[in-house]
């Protein structure tokens, strides 16, 4: 293994690095949506909620043509890469993590919402008349009690962005190093017909996908098991 | 009854499939390098309007349509970017040997969208923008004639950060559409329309020639519209629309 290309094991790296930047953002970004989607009862509640579903339903293209319009020079892309000099966001890493995280967002408050649901009002009513702030029953009641959700959500949002390749390839540019992710480095591969390398990738990537979905599995199983 | 109501169905049937099949217009699969999108699309409506026979057209890169050919894609011709594959599709035996030819030789441009900033090769040298886009080198011969551009000037080491790659010269052109690289090294028949930004046709001395190769696969030898339509991209309405959009045909340099 030592003979393959350096390329492919810095493809390895971004890909985790990207996955995992974009997982901790939607942890960040998606809990209090969440929250807000599971207690919210307002009418235009489902309305946001169904605007964070889209991207279960659209194809990458989709999202990576807008991404390729409103990244560039002419869009708020350009913008705030102008505040570094730059001239767009496509190309970039941090170009990619704001297209992983609006195409992962789903994965994770979903789940995360529907933790929350379910705990329902009661512990929280319990926790106020304990004299527990709303803030304090929060971390103290509900964090807690989601954790099967959240652990889902972290793990599925890792996995949905190691997973993803239309949208880069239309966004990224394949830039070893910044935006050649390990999906992209497989159809260049594959392009080349340079099979082993091919092969290689392919192939960790369906052992990774087998590991996941085990543990989700398992997750989900210890959750419920634990669940009178 | 029943019976002799369902033999003149099934009669009726018969003839309907025999009748449709028995049509003179047949169908083909062409596999097109994304550079001659626009002129094969012109060509195949030449063709049906000529022969009646319909040319489904993909367009990708010759290595992506090259990787799919051996793996049994059900093309029955390949309009190459490059003589390599098709070369190597013929040794392969998956092509037929001599249906292989040159039908159109292809030039590389330097385009930008912003007037005035494309000058000439000291555009290169000077490397004032940020991004500058080109196709993938080792999948689309456009892109391998960049990089060799770029070397034949010196300046690839001082350019490769800047280098953004798309997967076909389709895309490399819409990151320059698109605003989102400044520059980009794109193919001369995509900048038919009207003329637009700035451009610097790179000189041929810096790059071999994109010479891009026809061949018919295995699978189209004995399907009409497959041979029709290599003889109709041999024939001089076809090779007038080639020279149109800025190609040099074979034997003509």
């Amino acid at each position: 293994m030592g003979d393959l290309p350096p390329d492919l094991w810095q493809s390895v790296w971004l890909t985790i690095e990207l996955a995992a930047i974009t997982t901790v953002v939607l942890l960040v970004v998606g809990t209090p949506l969440a929250w807000w989607l599971a207690r919210s009862k307002a009418w235009w509640t489902e309305a946001v909620a169904t605007v964070i579903a889209l991207p279960l339903v659209l194809p990458p293209t989709v999202l990576g043509f807008y991404l390729l319009v409103t990244l560039g020079p002419n869009g708020p892309g350009g913008l705030i890469a102008s505040l570094w000099g730059g001239r767009t966001l496509a190309f970039t890493f941090e170009g990619l993590i704001v297209g992983s995280v609006l195409y992962s967002s789903p994965f994770v408050v979903q789940p995360i919402r529907n933790a929350f649901a379910a705990i329902g009002d009661r512990p929280l009513e319990v926790a106020a008349t304990l004299r527990a702030s709303p803030c304090r029953a929060f971390w103290t009641v509900a964090v807690p009690q989601a954790r099967p959700g959240f652990l889902t959500g972290a793990v599925l949002g890792f996995a949905h962005t190691v997973g993803e390749f239309g949208l880069v390839l239309m966004i990224g540019g394949s830039i070893p190093g910044r935006t050649k992710v390990l999906s992209i480095a497989i159809f260049d591969y594959v392009e080349a017909s340079r099979w082993r390398e091919a092969n290689i990738l392919a192939g960790g990537m369906v052992i990774f996908a087998f590991v996941v979905i085990l543990t989700m599995t398992l997750i989900e199983k210890r959750s419920a098991g634990g669940r009178p | 009854m029943r019976f002799a109501k369902s033999v003149r169905l099934a009669a009726g049937i018969a003839t309907w499939i025999l009748t449709s099949t028995t049509l003179p217009a047949a169908q083909t699969n062409v596999a097109v390098a994304a550079n001659f999108t626009e002129v094969a699309k012109e060509i195949a409506a030449a063709f049906k309007a000529k022969t009646g026979h319909e040319a489904v057209l993909s367009f990708g890169t010759s290595g992506q349509f090259y990787t799919q050919i051996t793996q049994g894609a059900p093309f029955q011709v390949l309009l190459s970017a490059d003589d390599a594959r098709p070369k190597k599709l013929v040794e392969d035996g998956l092509a037929v040997p001599h249906s292989r030819f040159t039908y159109a030789i292809g030039k590389l441009v330097l385009w930008s969208k912003t007037p005035g900033l494309v000058k000439g090769e000291e555009t290169l040298t000077a490397a004032s923008f940020s991004k500058l886009s080109i196709c993938n080198p080792v999948a689309a011969p456009y892109g391998a004639a960049a990089i060799e551009t770029m070397k034949s000037l010196k300046v690839l080491e001082i350019l490769q950060p800047k280098l953004v790659e798309g997967a076909t010269i389709t895309q490399a052109y819409q990151f320059v559409e698109t605003g989102n690289a400044e520059l980009g090294f794109v193919a001369l028949s995509q900048l038919m329309g009207p003329e637009t930004g700035s451009r610097w046709l790179v000189p041929q001395e810096l790059y071999s020639p994109i010479r891009q190769d026809a061949v018919l696969l295995r699978s189209g030898a004995s399907n009409e519209a497959a041979t029709g339509f290599i003889a109709f991209l041999r024939g001089p309405e076809a090779r007038a629309v080639i020279e149109r959009y800025g190609y040099v045909l074979d034997g003509q340099s």
